[in-house]
């Protein structure tokens, strides 16, 4: 890619904490359009977009996107087909009731 | 160094009111700011915080800016390169004044970190203020009398720019395993073999690890920079994986 206007995956960590109470840019995300798995870190961010939107770095399809406003946040993750995220080890594992 | 925060499930990030304690000229351009942040729960080195400042009718601005080194208790180090046509770095280096407050929230970012119980030898390679969490890796390493091996490639225009000079000069002949490489993109020192350059081939082959070694590899800076180095080391047949980048924006 020539564009350089990109940061990378690193700095979603604080806009997404806002979201959730782990740290995302170490969970491992899975491309919907080529299937390349890869850390959120590694994404390609665009801030200049409306919102944050993050990019596979191998395909450039959008897999993120982060969109704040003052009272809420949109969350579109559907170039994602899943998120694998690390947990702590005395997290209590969930099991059926 | 207080416990790793990141691999807990901490809850929601929330922004905490930070206040200037003391400022260091680093070069003409970048400084030190060290901050107290009540409350400050520790970090690892590699890891940012965002910043924000808020003007007097309300209107906000966040930027991202590594941990210059480990915690000292409630106090955190920032090393900020002024942007000439910025908005946040002109404001943290000429305006921000002793005991002012300023909003920080993390610390964040639980990849781009070095932990000091690894093992594998390390490369890192600075572009400018790229420098700054990889100096923050180097304290750690020293701080935590670890022994792993350490290589840093520094690229800047001129002697000038050099962030942290005397600290590495002092470093590099002190802390054992560690080695420190300069490359110049404009002007070279007195005696420096060679011409000034842009980071290639030869300068990361030359002072970096064989990818035989499985070396983790840390590269942070400009964009541009970043990528060009990123790729150089996985051409070179270092793993992704083991490959992690920082980018800090648009230039060099
Ligand atoms: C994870 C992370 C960590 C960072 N850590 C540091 C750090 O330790 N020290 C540090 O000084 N900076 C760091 N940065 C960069 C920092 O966040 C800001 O981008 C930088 O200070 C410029 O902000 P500004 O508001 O002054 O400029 P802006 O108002 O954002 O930009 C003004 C102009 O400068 C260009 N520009 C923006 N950012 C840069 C840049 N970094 N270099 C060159 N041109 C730029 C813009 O395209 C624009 O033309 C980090 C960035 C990230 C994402
Ligand atoms: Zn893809």
């Amino acid at each position: 890619m020539t564009d350089m206007s990109y940061l990378d995956g690193n700095m979603l960590d604080g806009p997404l904490r806002e979201l959730f109470a782990v740290d995302l840019s170490s969970a491992t995300g899975r491309c919907d359009s080529c299937g390349t798995l890869g850390p959120v870190a590694g994404l390609h961010v665009f801030s200049h977009a409306p919102g944050l939107v993050g990019r596979c770095p191998a395909c450039s399809e959008v897999m993120l996107r982060l969109v704040r406003a003052p009272d809420r946040a949109w969350l579109d993750l559907r170039g994602t087909t899943f998120l694998q995220v690390p947990m702590p080890l005395d997290q209590p594992h969930p099991r059926p009731l | 160094m207080a416990a790793p925060t990141t691999d807990r499930v901490a809850g929601p990030l929330t922004w905490r009111v930070a206040r200037l304690v003391e400022r260091r000229t680093e070069t003409p351009t970048a400084q030190t700011l060290v901050l107290e942040v009540p409350g400050w729960p520790g970090h690892v080195a590699g890891q940012h915080v965002d910043v924000r400042l808020t003007a007097p009718d309300g209107y906000q601005a966040a930027r991202s800016y590594s941990l210059a080194g480990p915690p000292d208790g409630d106090r955190i180090a920032l090393t900020v390169q002024k942007v000439p046509d910025g908005e946040v770095s002109p404001y943290l280096i000429d305006v921000y004044g002793a005991g002012d407050p300023v909003e920080v929230r993390g610390p964040v970012g639980g990849w781009f970190v070095w932990r000091t119980e690894e093992t594998a030898p390390v490369l890192l390679v600075a572009g400018g203020s790229g420098v700054v969490p990889l100096m923050a890796m180097i304290r750690a390493r020293r701080d935590a009398g670890s022994r792993v091996p350490f290589r840093l490639i520094y690229s800047v225009r001129t002697p000038a720019d050099v962030i942290y000079a005397d600290e590495l000069r002092r470093r590099a002949r002190d802390d054992q395993g560690l080695d420190v490489a300069y490359v110049y993109t404009r002007e070279a020192p007195e005696g420096w073999r060679g011409e000034p350059h842009r980071v290639g081939l030869a300068d990361v082959n030359t002072h970096g690890w064989p990818a035989d070694l499985e070396p983790l590899c840390y590269v942070c800076g400009p964009t541009g920079f970043v990528e060009t180095v990123a790729d150089l080391l996985v051409g070179l047949g270092h793993q992704t994986r083991r490959v992690k980048t920082e980018r800090f924006g648009p230039t060099g």
